[in-house]
């Protein structure tokens, strides 16, 4: 053990960003992390087949290591907005599976109070504005976030996730415009998972890359292996920099996949078994992280099984958690609609 | 929504009109431009079609009765609408006020107003049913609160509406001795079979009184005869629908004719002298002439009951006779049979024992027409209250010279102008029409009443 | 003493307010079309880019969609902004943005943001832009929970109301009526409030209540001026907020004055009238109405460039005196 905790400092300087960059603990973190986000969508995705949860939700499985990565350089007070394929976000940003549990369970411990679900699911105060139903939705949002931020000089940033389907919206457009004008403090991070529901960029998209868009909008477009954790890491240091030194946004191009359907309703007649399967087994973002930090020495099977044995209480005590919280009163029912009044 | 059935206007001046037969009935499924019913107007009838298809409900509108222009008459539910029956108590008003045909007075401006014949006010006017208890929601509250029924307040909003200010009116018409009427949706079967609601009363004695200085009056007590005159009045000028026509006959044969007649009058010896054995007035004429148009005119010598028709062997005139504190109508049986100087002479009878009072009850009662002549009083032309069981009076004006147009020249001549009114369920204006041709053919060439 | 009553005109009433808004609070910011040297579409910015500087008074993009995201996304994270959207009409380019995203935020999130965030609409018709350029879309937005929607009527209210809306924590939409921008009304100096969701009673009357919001609260009083010669006494509620809206104002005058006419410039079905007619119907003003509710909008039609067609569209005083006769001598 000692000379794998030796190997690991000596080898670093010919190490990928983040192994550079962070220590060994975090790492493990991340990798902690990412489990999670895959073990709470899976537990989610179950409690929703029996029927403990309604409504629809958008899994993340396979998009991990682009959620830990763009968050894996923001401070606490950093803020995101996110898209309706946000649990990955919410985890990576700090949110507790418990209280993500129980909003999707409809409680009244959940982040938005049971007024949310899955799809709007927030946490503010770890700098999370929400989850968006509205494909674009959140961009705009997130500039005038940034717009805050340096009109207040708070030195924050703000980074707004989206999909490859919201490219096409103009609000993307607009947003992207007034933030490279304005040299707002925020990162556009388009998830590409290759489809935007079922229609693939190919077919949607005039630009072969939609970090070429970037260029429309005078800034920075970034292409990174959305599946490698250190490769969106280090885009998203990169971008958070520029943007605190007040040089911009940076627009970042995560080129990913999603393991599962669209939605709970997908059938998935636009892609092949194969391709699945591919992404499935050869491209496994957490698999590939992982094998990287043993490879590095930066943690050993049991390490590995610790984490994941940790992970699964975690997501446990999180079900538990949310059957036993308390469903909202029907008194309740216009709550929230307006700033309640002191 | 259900669609709406109306009574429609099918005519220029028409402002009521009367369904004189349903071809469909409630509950029966009609497609839109199916025949529903006929109205009858004072011109013609007139199929009016269906606006809808769907099924008949709460068919308001009866036959035979007047109903004013615009009013539902039924309502058609398309297939996937839920039929809403109307409430009992709305539905009853509804029908006992339209089968009434007109509304009590509200004021005592309708009740006889002098001992002469009642004249109705406004000529060629049906009065407005309530409607189906058609009131504004404030109306309703105020006329609950008071204890009176929407359905005896006459609207005087646009299609009858009942407002405020005519709920107003009836409470202080009410005055203090009117008991509450219950009212308000709790209607039972027995409820139902009560009268009419009480018209909106006249003012109470008290409130009239009011109106006036103490000792700027002096109270008379009505005697039978006012009473009578009054009830009679209110219930004929309610119950029967009038209706009212009116042309002018030319009397100058008719008074040559008089001349020489009185003037071949042989004298008889009385106890007073000698004096003629008659002396015909114009009114004597008009009474054989009434008479004579009845017996020409068969259909139209008739009275209505709820029944049938009845339909009179001869022509019994009443003439309508002011005496003092009231009017009655003495009657000259089987006039179209009596020669001009036994009605003159009979007439000349029963006015002065209907003066004194003396008149026994087969005089007055009964009857199948009647006459009334104010042309001495100078009165051009006016309209007559029927008097039950006739179907017609014949209101008489003044005879008077008045320039004429004939073949586009003016002459002079001597013009008396008459008004009959008849009870529309039993008189068809046409039949009405009919009638009264015959009477001026008759006034006109005066020699057909002498073989 | 000089007691002389200082007046002004509702487009300056409203660049007072944002003026004072703005030195009473750092946060305070506006943005919009052109707002800035050209001074807005109607002057109402006019100078205030010179004596606030490009920071706080920002020229967008001609971008309705993001401009109004980029609001949002400020007002939910600490700032105050004024957004002018340079005509109502293209709120509906910026419709998403209102409606799913300020008006429900709060809501989504369980009440963990508030989003305190001022749009105004330049609104309605009568200056001869037609159709793309002259709606009255207020109910649009007044059917949105989380929305408050205002119409002031006067100088006075539109500065008042402005500075209530910058105070408010929640997103408050000003429908303007672009022909009230030079109306000129007395304006108290310094800072003052008018309460969002209280209608005015702008003239007392016992025949009949008139409902009516922005520039028709005019027409209305001068209608019932007119009519006052014919004995006809009107009450005009200037209604001022349609969302929340004064339930209680409306319902007390209507169980007053027994008859009710409501008058809108916006398209007549569906609209506030609408609304108006209803929540008096299911009050306990309804056992008070002696005659029917009758509404007064626009037209069924996109507003015509021809000025004679233009003006037939929307109520005129010469329509709400008609209207208003007929209610009370029971035509109606």
């Amino acid at each position: 053990m000692a000379t794998a905790r030796k190997a690991v400092a000596d080898s670093r300087a010919n190490l990928p960003f983040v192994y550079r960059h962070y220590s060994q603990e975090q790492l493990k973190q991340v990798l902690h992390k990412m489990y999670l986000i895959r073990r709470f969508e899976e537990g989610a995705e179950e409690c929703y087949m029996r029927g403990l949860i309604h409504g629809t939700m958008h899994l993340s499985i396979g998009q991990e290591a682009s959620a830990m990565g763009i968050c894996m350089p923001l401070a606490e007070d950093d803020q995101i907005t996110s898209t309706h394929r946000g649990h990955g976000h919410c985890i990576a940003k700090g949110a507790e599976v418990s209280r993500m549990f129980a909003e999707f369970f409809g409680k009244t411990t959940g982040y938005c109070k049971g007024r949310g679900g899955s799809m709007h699911i927030a946490d503010v105060a770890k700098g999370n504005l929400g989850a968006n139903g509205i494909v674009a939705g959140g961009i705009p949002i997130a500039v005038g976030a940034a717009l805050s931020a340096k009109r207040m000089k708070t030195g924050k940033v703000v980074v707004s996730f989206f999909g490859d389907g919201a490219n096409n919206e103009g609000a993307f457009h607009e947003a992207l415009n007034m933030a490279a004008i304005w040299k707002l403090p925020v990162i556009f991070v388009c998830e590409n998972n290759g489809y935007g529901m079922s229609t693939s960029t190919a077919r949607s998209t005039a630009v072969k890359n939609i970090a070429e868009r970037a260029a429309a909008y005078a800034m920075p477009g970034v292409i990174v292996n959305g599946n490698i954790f250190s490769e969106v890491a280090e885009a998203s240091f990169k971008a958070v920099e520029r943007a605190r030194a007040g040089e911009g946004p940076t627009l970042i191009e995560s080129k990913t996949y999603r393991h599962r359907g669209h939605s709970k309703s997908d059938r998935n007649r636009y892609r092949t078994k194969e391709e699945i399967e591919d992404w499935m087994a050869n491209r496994d973002p957490i698999t590939l992280f992982e094998t990287e930090l043993r490879d590095f020495g930066f943690i050993d099977d049991q390490g590995i099984q610790a984490i994941r044995d940790a992970v699964a209480k975690e997501i446990a005590d999180g079900i538990e958690f949310a059957k036993a919280s308390p469903a909202p009163e029907i008194a309740t029912l216009e709550d929230y609609v307006y700033t309640e009044h002191a | 929504m259900p669609t709406e059935v109306i009574l429609p206007k099918v005519d220029m001046d028409m402002a009521t009109g009367q369904i004189s037969r349903w071809f469909a009935e409630e509950g029966a499924k009609v497609k839109k431009g199916d025949v529903l019913f006929e109205i009858e107007t004072d011109k013609a009838a007139m199929e009016i079609d269906a606006p809808a298809s769907g099924t008949l409900r709460n068919v308001t509108g009866k036959e035979r009765v007047d109903i004013p222009v615009g009013e539902p008459v039924a309502w058609i539910y398309a297939d996937d609408e839920v039929y809403a029956p109307i409430s009992p108590l709305v539905g009853e008003m509804s029908t006992k006020s339209t089968e009434g045909g007109a509304v009590p007075p509200t004021s005592q401006r309708e009740a006889p107003p002098s001992g002469l014949p009642a004249i109705s006010p406004t000529r060629g006017e049906i009065s407005q049913s309530p409607t189906a208890g058609r009131a504004t929601p404030l109306a309703r509250r105020l006329a609950r609160e008071a204890g009176l029924s929407i359905a005896g307040i006459t609207g005087s909003g646009p299609r009858g509406r009942v407002t405020r200010a005519d709920v107003e009116a009836a409470v202080s018409a009410k005055g203090s001795a009117a008991p509450a009427q219950p009212t308000a949706g709790i209607a039972s079967p027995a409820q139902a079979e009560v009268p009419p609601a009480p018209a909106a009363k006249p003012m109470s004695d008290d409130q009239v009184l009011k109106l006036f200085a103490e000792g700027s009056y002096e109270l008379v007590p009505h005697d039978n005869m006012r009473k009578t005159i009054a009830r009679r009045l209110v219930e004929a000028k309610s119950t029967i629908p009038h209706f009212y026509l009116t042309l002018d006959c030319e009397l100058d044969a008719l008074l040559a004719l008089r001349t020489q007649l009185n003037a071949a009058a042989p004298v008889k010896k009385t106890d007073k002298g000698e004096v003629p054995a008659y002396k015909l007035s114009v009114n004597d004429m008009v009474i054989k002439a009434m008479a004579m148009a009845l017996m020409a005119v068969p259909d139209a010598n008739a009275s209505w009951t709820d029944s049938a028709m009845v339909k009179h062997r001869h022509a019994d005139v009443g003439v309508a006779v002011s005496i003092p504190g009231g009017l009655i109508t003495p009657i000259i049986r089987h006039a179209d049979e009596k020669t001009l100087s036994t009605i003159s002479n009979e007439m000349k009878d029963l006015a002065s024992r209907a003066r004194s009072r003396k008149l026994k009850p087969e005089e007055y009662q009964g009857g199948t027409t009647a006459v009334s002549n104010l042309g001495m009083f100078g009165i051009k032309d006016f309209a007559a209250v029927i008097n039950p069981p006739h179907a017609t009076i014949l209101a008489v004006g003044a005879g008077e010279e008045r320039a004429v147009v004939k073949k586009g020249e003016i002459r002079i001549a001597t013009v008396m102008s008459v008004t009959l009114s008849t009870d529309h369920r039993a008189v068809d204006g046409a039949l009405g029409a009919e009638l009264l041709g015959a009477f001026k053919r008759l006034i006109e060439n005066p020699m057909g009443m002498l073989v | 003493m000089d007691i002389a009553v200082r007046e002004l005109s509702y487009a300056q009433a409203i660049q007072e307010a944002m003026a004072i808004a703005m030195d009473m609070d750092e946060r305070v910011f506006l943005m919009g079309e052109d707002i800035g040297v050209y001074g807005g579409a109607f002057q109402v910015t006019g100078d205030l880019v010179e004596r606030y500087g490009a920071d706080r008074v920002i020229d967008t993009p001609i971008s309705e969609l993001g401009g109004a995201g980029v609001a949002v996304g400020a007002a939910v994270t600490g700032m105050r902004p004024i957004f002018e959207f340079q005509f109502s009409d293209f709120a509906t380019l910026g419709m998403e943005q209102i409606v799913n995203q300020a008006a429900k935020m709060r809501f989504m999130l369980g009440g963990e943001v508030s989003v305190p965030l001022v749009m105004r609409f330049p609104a309605g018709s009568g200056t001869g832009a037609a159709a793309q350029h002259s709606q009255s879309l207020e109910a649009w937005l007044g059917h949105v929970p989380g929305l408050k929607v205002i119409q002031p009527a006067t100088p006075h209210d539109a500065k008042g109301m402005l500075l209530a809306a910058v105070a408010d924590p929640d997103p408050v939409m000003i429908f303007e009526h672009k022909l009230l921008y030079k109306m000129k009304g007395h304006v108290p100096e310094g800072h003052y409030t008018v309460p969002i969701g209280k209608a005015e009673i702008r003239r007392e009357g016992r025949d009949l209540t008139i409902v009516a919001t922005s520039i028709m609260v005019q027409k209305a009083l001068d209608a019932a001026a007119a009519l006052e010669g014919e004995g006809i006494d009107i009450e005009v509620v200037d209604l001022r907020t349609i969302r929340p809206i004064d339930r209680q104002t409306v319902i007390a005058s209507v169980k007053k004055t027994s008859r009710l006419l409501c008058v809108y410039e916006a398209v007549k079905t569906l609209g506030i009238g609408a609304e108006v007619s209803a929540m008096v119907a299911e009050s306990e003003a309804f056992d008070y109405l002696d005659a029917p509710i009758v509404r007064l909008g626009g037209a069924e039609t996109p507003i015509p460039y021809n000025p004679d067609l233009e003006k037939a569209t929307v109520p005129q005083v010469a329509d709400i005196i008609a209207a208003a006769r007929d209610l009370v001598k029971g035509v109606r």
